[in-house]
């Protein structure tokens, strides 16, 4: 069983502060991390590996860069690693993304992907569904089970108030969330394994055979930014610091009366 | 030539979900900017008679496939349906619900109708020249906000929340064109098996539909905590939600998490109780009515975004609130 995990190095949005005089993001200084949805896919993958063997590789599209995420995935127990990276590729969108991901991995080979749901960067939750698409294998979503059965994998799917549990047949696509697994850490041999091992990368010059080089990058994404602003603050409020217990119930009550609320 | 807006509504278990009505009142909006009609797409197993409903909100045009793959959702039968829609029709504006199933859904379907795809939009707007719907989405954790367009590809599709968009009102006496189609699906078409359906055994709430939040965050310290809470959602006949923090130390259920990672959020009064408001959560609440605010720190976010702020304990506070408008309301009676 060959498993491909795609993973997507983010700013750690947790970290990410407002300016209070500016009211925009404060970017110096955020770590970069791999996505938790991605990460617990990752994790799950290498269990699924322990209990019926089979490899784990691991995918990332990105800079540069991104070949530290990549690292710790191969220090997290990862057999091999993928860096797909080329100035072509810069500014895709959803869809160009997933094309050229979707090259890489039928080059590379898989019998089940694992995505995460969404990146907290974007918050999109289409690429997994997108590669899918690309690759033409059926794909269930928002995992918070994975079991694997002989050729097919049994997903537990969140589907708000209620699970669905289907049962599906390999090659398929499968995205994590964060609650599928508690990712492991890193140890110590691992670490130094992990920057003895090669990075593999794959530009435009390897994946151009498989895609249509006009459907990748910023002219080939089907959607474009038009704009991008920060949200405008909306009227003053009324803030009332110093009152004593009661004196606040009976602001609190003056409102709600007000507001016709009780 | 693409036209008109369509709008994939959704149901579980038969039932029509309120977002399939909260798109066809905005799509109503939009298609009056473009003179262009709004169509509704109703698909699942015998759902037919609840196509007229759609017209009472709206929709001037329904199109019903019903057929027995459609009973419970899984992605292919579904992506199968609203493509072979799509490739009749051209649409020139599609809209999904940003749920569990929209956003497994819409995807797949912009990927193999080669269009492109906004996810989870809060604002949609027809550009007065271009005649391009601007889609307009939260990024970065909610601060900053991108307007997004599709402007060589159709039709355009986006994705929207469920609770941004206002519920339109019903008019039983409107009419419309049901469309009964065979979108030339069969039974295997379903590629995966579903093999259960597991429903949570805890009461479901649904936060979105409350007029009335009690929400709690770090300051109300433990599951114990929102005890109070509680109290005071019940007297005013609301509910209890939380800020991330709140679930993730497994102090109170999932599907009560307000914020990006959780549900969105508009009531009359969101009372934030110990919530200093990280910019995820206030994207999930910021468009409530009325928001007050208890806090022992005047200068959290949530402050700054309240209309009513008050800086103090909400364990001393919330209990005695209650109580005041439990002897508000008795008094009323009398």
């Amino acid at each position: 069983m060959k498993i491909v995990v795609c993973i997507k190095q983010v700013p750690d949005t947790a970290e990410v502060k407002l300016d209070p005089k500016t009211n925009t993001l404060i970017r110096e200084g955020v770590p970069s991390i791999i996505n938790h949805d991605d990460k617990a896919g990752l994790e799950t993958a290498l269990q699924l590996r322990e209990q019926h063997g089979g490899t784990v590789t691991v995918v990332c599209m990105g800079p540069p860069q991104a070949d530290v995420a990549l690292r710790e995935a191969l220090a997290m127990g990862a057999d091999e690693a993928y860096l797909i990276s080329g100035r072509e590729f810069g500014g895709s969108d959803t869809y160009a993304t997933a094309t050229i991901i979707g090259a890489a991995l039928k080059k590379i080979g898989y019998d089940l992907v694992i995505t995460g749901r969404q990146a907290i960067d974007g918050d999109t939750a289409q690429v997994g569904p997108q590669i899918a698409e690309q690759l033409k294998i059926p794909q269930v979503s928002y995992a918070e089970e994975i079991r694997v059965e002989g050729s097919y994998v049994i997903v537990k799917r969140q589907f708000e108030d209620q699970a669905h549990v289907l049962k599906v047949q390999m090659p398929c696509l499968v995205t994590a969330l964060t609650e599928l697994a508690e990712p492991r850490y890193m140890h110590a041999g691992g670490i130094v394994d992990a920057y003895q091992q090669t990075i593999k990368v794959l530009g435009f010059e390897d994946l151009k055979g498989l895609l249509n080089p006009e459907w990748i990058g910023i002219n080939g994404s089907p959607t474009n930014v038009a704009k991008s602003f920060t949200k405008q603050a909306k009227g003053e409020g009324k803030i009332l610091p110093g009152l004593s217990v009661d004196e606040a119930v009976a602001a609190i009550m003056e409102t709600l009366i007000e507001r016709h609320i009780i | 030539m693409n036209k008109d807006i369509y709008v994939i509504v959704e149901q579980r278990d038969g039932v029509i979900q309120k977002i399939g009505m909260e798109l066809i009142g905005e799509a109503t909006k939009l298609a009056a900017d473009l003179d262009e009609q709004v169509v509704a797409v109703l698909m699942g197993k015998g759902i037919a008679d609840q196509a007229e409903t759609l017209c009472q909100y709206g929709a001037s045009r329904v199109i019903v496939i019903d057929h027995p793959v459609l009973e419970h959702y899984t992605t292919e039968p579904y992506a199968k349906a609203v493509h072979y829609v799509i490739s009749t029709y051209s649409p020139n504006i599609v809209l999904f619900g940003a749920s569990s199933i929209g956003r497994d859904l819409a995807p797949r379907v912009a990927g193999r109708v080669h269009t492109g795809l906004t996810a989870d939009c809060t604002g949609l707007a027809i550009d007065p020249e271009t005649k391009l719907l601007m889609m307009t989405r939260p990024a970065f954790g909610g601060n900053i906000m991108a307007t997004i367009v599709c402007k060589n590809y159709r039709p355009q599709m986006a994705t929207v929340r469920p609770g941004v968009m206002q519920m339109p009102a019903k008019d039983a006496a409107r009419k419309g064109e049901i469309l009964r189609v065979d979108a030339g699906l069969s039974m295997s078409d379903m590629n995966v098996k579903l093999m259960q359906v597991v429903h949570d055994d805890k009461k479901v709430v649904d936060i979105t539909e409350a007029k009335i939040l009690v929400s709690g965050g770090r300051g109300v310290g433990g599951s114990e905590g929102y005890q109070p809470l509680r109290e005071l959602a019940a007297v005013l006949g609301g509910e209890v939600s939380s800020s991330r923090i709140g679930v993730d130390s497994g102090w109170i259920e999932k599907n009560r998490q307000v914020g990006q990672t959780g549900k969105t959020v508009r009531p009359d009064l969101y009372i934030a109780c110990g919530i200093s408001g990280a910019i995820q959560h206030l994207a999930g609440m910021e468009d409530s009515e009325f928001i007050l605010a208890i806090n022992t720190d005047v200068n959290c976010p949530m402050m700054k975004l309240a209309d009513l702020g008050i800086v103090g304990d909400l364990k001393k506070i919330v209990p005695k609130l209650t109580e005041a408008i439990k002897a508000y309301k008795e008094n009323q009676r009398v």
